[in-house]
């Protein structure tokens, strides 16, 4: 007979299946996450994804026989009342209550749920996305490790020995042991020393004495002060380490003229904004601004989900922003990232204003502002501007950190992001 | 419903001191564990077993090994990768448990056990899998006549390499193709009828394999491509469909080997991956039959093996408890009208078989010897049972030891289906003149040959249009599933390159009742 440990043979065994599998149903799982990010919080982008496909290039047909023609019998355990003749109404759907063979429509293939990693999600996600594959790369690289206390372990170099712990360990033990103290065996000592003194000696007592010190002693020899097993280690774990902290803001155009298509296009912004966020931070803030003649900050589902009438004043949402900034996130603590979706519409005489905000108050201090117009395809025409376009595009030729784009389809928004990370690796 | 065993569990008498205590295992205690119980299985009932090999692996090694059809090697492809994810998400949602082991016909016999396993379940599944199922792979004619033990791990690794080999020369895609087809016909890729050539080894695999290769690059001369390729034998021998009937060996059953043999426009690497993939098909055919009687044999074995632990003192009462209430939810078998119900159990019904032939060597009733007379009373329960794992398969098993006694146990009745009836009928029950008729009826649904389709290559023209004709001999009306068959058939013109038709016709053979036919994309 023999035994092997296999535990420790190379893990994921069937990584090449797996990549296989995904190439497979590459197709299906796309479209099964673009359906994802409509339901999915911009802040969970990242995390691992359930997919849920229709697995029509996964079907692995067979010859079998059907279901719908000719007879067949079968032999059941738990007879209870039937008798020999009786008849017994077919359940729906298969006979005989034989597991779940049939679907009532011809496909007859159920859907197929699984759960994608970090890593495969995000490339499938950047897929759609066109991203130059160094970026991606570059996305998926991890910070430096940094360490973390987490708790205490038998182990490790002394230099972490945690001498508060071993020793308390070590008293304990001590005491549960009866360990003698050495001032109970230098008490028996002067005892002993007091009854040799005497005259005349009592040899019994002495004796007594000495055998009681003896086995103190004895005690002492064979108990340590301090066992292996008292060892206590500080233990740390190492964890990416964390940049700093960084606040993004959403600013978008509520009115009705945003539609629901042209709301998923700024979400997708927004979620790609924050997956590149996160990559360099520790901490990502969200704060949700929704503007039409006036701003508010909600929360993400009224952000994407309601709509609102009125006109539409950006300064509103600027100075809305502002506010936020002032009462909780300063500069001086802060990484500021905006990012301002809006179909290019604007009160004509909030622009200046507008313009003003920018320069003098928001731009000095934000890492980085990125603004989309988000258009129908049809209506895309470089001809016309739009008056938000129009006086944006002088403060982008001044300002490093500003950037803008049109967006009509998911391909447009990565772009956006081209400046900030060929700028950011010139930095690195 | 619950089916109680015959045999109560004996008492703790021996004086022998217990083996373990408490659920920590270590390497020493399995190889104890492994020891004494040789001492019970070999000595004491006989078994025959390939010496053990037992591999300690981890949860998620297991769900490897499951999606691999359950071998330690395979080659590469989506659908296990598939497998793999589906299995996880079941597992990670608490759906489904993983087994507590699995154990390959293999020499030396392979059983991987999980880590998680406490004592007592590893010395179960030693029991189990080391023993139970090792002697049934060693003695069981089905396994003896079809498979090669002590070559099957190298076969795997010579088929893991070469198609590793072929994604590398000829592309993942075209390799994928062609096992996404090989995989379609699996179940058509049995010769049920003949006895197989003994299985060349892995090294002799290998060598064809690059023989082969070899000879084409050597021979390989880009000047003699104008020459006509046809011999000339071929070009002037008149077209005798007869003949061609003769040389092509048809009417064929297995449909891999007649594509791998004929298929005109396949490439040699392809031919060798249906081969494969046959091969695969071959080895695995006996384990479908004789699921029932396999597991029974494991499961009557690690029970006989555990009670005669306790009785010698070498099990503690706790352990026994932990034993018992996994041994019980193993047989557990639902009703038929039970939420649970999923067909019947063939732990719960292959372990009630073996006690039954227990309890009718020893404790015959008289109704036992009137349906055994050779059986009953015969006293040597083990050399009976010896006997049946040796010579028959679930069918056969089914038919020959199944008793009034069990069928009133189980209470089994028989139905009736007729697709074109609004309710099915009961056929036969549990009482006097059922018996013969239930049992006639399950053995026939353990008899894998009328629960796959009748297919057969009955045409091929290779000197005209090249159609290929297949056809399914239509038993009890029952046509194939339409959009299976459909998309099979797919898989099978793309392999043969040329138009393939399938007939399904009544078994008489004089009346056709449907037909499917498929083109090869180009």
């Amino acid at each position: 007979m023999q035994i092997v440990d296999r535990r420790l043979n190379p893990k994921a065994k069937s990584l090449g299946n797996r990549q296989r599998f995904l190439r497979r149903a590459k197709g299906e799982i796309r479209e099964a996450i673009k359906d994802s990010l409509r339901s999915r919080k911009i802040a969970e982008t990242e995390s691992a994804e359930k997919v849920t496909i229709r697995s029509k290039s996964l079907r692995e047909p067979s010859f079998s026989l059907g279901r719908n023609s000719g007879t067949r019998d079968y032999v059941l355990p738990g007879n209870e009342q039937y008798k020999v003749g009786d008849e017994i109404p077919k359940p729906q759907g298969g006979a005989g209550g034989r597991g779940s063979q049939g679907s009532p429509d011809g496909e007859g293939q159920d859907d197929f749920t699984f759960t994608l990693t970090k890593d495969e999600f995000l490339d499938l996600f950047f897929d759609d996305l066109k991203l130059p594959n160094l970026i991606k790369v570059k996305l998926k690289d991890l910070k430096a490790p940094r360490l973390v206390r987490a708790g205490f372990t038998s182990d490790g170099p002394p230099a972490r020995l945690n001498r508060t712990r071993t020793m308390r360990r070590s008293l304990g033990r001590r005491m549960a042991l009866r360990r003698p103290s050495e001032a109970e065996v230098k008490r028996l000592e002067q005892e002993l020393a007091a009854a040799e003194a005497e005259t005349p000696p009592d040899p019994k007592r002495i004796a007594e004495l000495r055998s009681r010190l003896e086995h103190k002693q004895r005690l002492r020899r064979s108990i340590a002060y301090i066992d292996p097993i008292d060892l206590a280690y500080n233990r740390f774990d190492r964890v990416p380490k964390p940049t700093t902290q960084a606040v993004m803001f959403c600013l978008m155009d509520a009115s009705a003229s945003m539609t629901e298509p042209l709301k998923d296009l700024a979400k997708r912004f927004f979620m790609l904004l924050h997956v590149f966020l996160t990559r360099y931070y520790r901490e990502v803030h969200i704060v949700f601004i929704r503007h039409t003649s006036t701003a508010a900050e909600v929360d993400e589902e009224t952000f994407f989900r309601g709509t609102e009438t009125g006109g539409t004043v950006i300064s509103t949402a600027l100075e809305e922003m502002l506010k936020v900034m002032r009462d909780r996130y300063s500069p001086a603590d802060w990484n500021i990232y905006a990012a301002q979706a809006s179909d290019g519409d604007n009160f004509h005489d909030d622009m200046p204003h507008c313009l003003e905000l920018l320069n003098e108050q928001l731009l000095p201090v934000c890492q980085y502002f990125a603004y989309i117009e988000t258009a129908h395809g049809e209506r895309f025409n470089d001809t016309v501007e739009t008056p938000v376009w129009h006086g944006y595009t002088e403060v982008a030729q001044r300002r490093r950190n500003f950037a803008m784009r049109r967006v009509a389809s998911p391909e447009d928004i990565f772009p956006v992001f081209h400046e900030l990370f060929s700028a950011d690796a010139a930095a690195a | 419903m619950a089916v109680t065993t015959s045999k109560k569990p004996g008492k703790r008498r021996g004086n022998m001191r217990p083996l373990f205590d408490g659920s920590e295992w270590t390497f020493e205690l399995i190889r104890k564990v492994h020891d004494v119980m040789g001492e019970i299985a070999l000595g004491e009932l006989g078994l025959d077993i390939y010496p053990n090999q037992i591999e300690v692996i981890t949860a998620e090694q297991m769900l490897d090994s499951y999606s691999s059809i359950g071998m330690p090697l395979m080659y590469r492809h989506w659908s296990f990768g598939k497998r793999f994810a589906r299995d996880e998400a079941y597992y990670k949602r608490g759906m489904r448990s993983l087994a507590y082991e699995l154990v390959i016909n293999s020499d030396p016999c392979i059983s991987y056990v999980m880590e998680e396993n406490s004592m007592t379940m590893q010395a179960l599944v030693i029991a189990h899998a080391a023993y139970g199922h090792n002697h049934f792979f060693k003695n069981n004619y089905q396994f003896q006549l079809w498979t090669q033990p002590d070559h099957i791990i190298d076969y795997l690794g010579f088929a893991k390499s070469y198609v590793a080999e072929c994604e590398e020369r000829y592309g993942q895609d075209a390799v994928e193709t062609t096992l996404d087809a090989a995989h379609a016909l699996m179940n058509q890729g049995v010769s049920r009828d003949l006895r197989p050539r003994p299985r060349n080894v892995a090294k002799r695999e290998q060598e064809k394999a690059a023989r082969r290769r070899a000879h084409e690059e050597a021979t390989y001369d880009d000047i003699y491509r104008t020459l006509p390729e046809i011999t000339k034998e071929r070009a002037t021998e008149p077209p005798e469909a007869q003949n061609e009937q003769r040389r092509l060996g048809l009417p064929e059953e297995n449909l891999l080997y007649f594509l791998e043999k004929n298929a005109p426009k396949l490439e040699d690497w392809q031919r060798e991956l249906l081969r494969i993939v046959r091969l695969l098909s071959q080895y695995f055919y006996p384990q479908r039959q004789t699921k029932m009687m396999n597991e029974g044999c494991a499961t009557f074995v690690h029970y006989v093996i555990m009670n005669r632990l306790y009785e010698r003192g070498q099990l503690t009462d706790g352990t026994m408890l932990e034993f018992l209430h996994s041994h019980s939810s193993v047989i557990f078998q639902p009703s038929f009208n039970d939420r649970r119900f999923s067909g019947l159990n063939p732990y719960a019904l292959g372990f009630a078989m073996m006690n039954d032939i227990r309890r009718i060597c020893t404790e015959p009733t008289q109704e036992d010897r009137e349906w055994f007379p050779e059986l009953a009373g015969s006293g040597d329960w083990m050399e009976a049972l010896r006997q049946a794992w040796a010579q028959f398969r679930d069918e056969s098993f089914v038919l020959q030891y199944l008793s009034p006694k069990l069928i009133r146990d189980f209470r089994l009745f028989a139905v009736g289906d007729d697709a074109k009836e609004a309710a099915m009928e009961v056929k036969a029950i549990h009482d006097e003149q059922g018996y013969k008729d239930v049992r006639r009826r399950l053995a026939r649904h353990y008899d894998v040959s009328t629960q796959d389709p009748d297919l057969q290559v009955t045409d091929a023209d290779l000197s005209g249009s090249r159609r290929l004709v297949l056809t399914h001999r239509v038993r009890n009306g029952v046509l194939l599933d339409k959009t299976e068959a459909e998309r099979t058939l797919q898989y099978l013109a793309q392999l043969w390159g040329y138009r393939v038709k399938l007939i399904e016709q009544d078994v008489e053979g004089n009346r056709v009742l449907k037909e499917h036919e498929a083109l090869p994309m180009p």
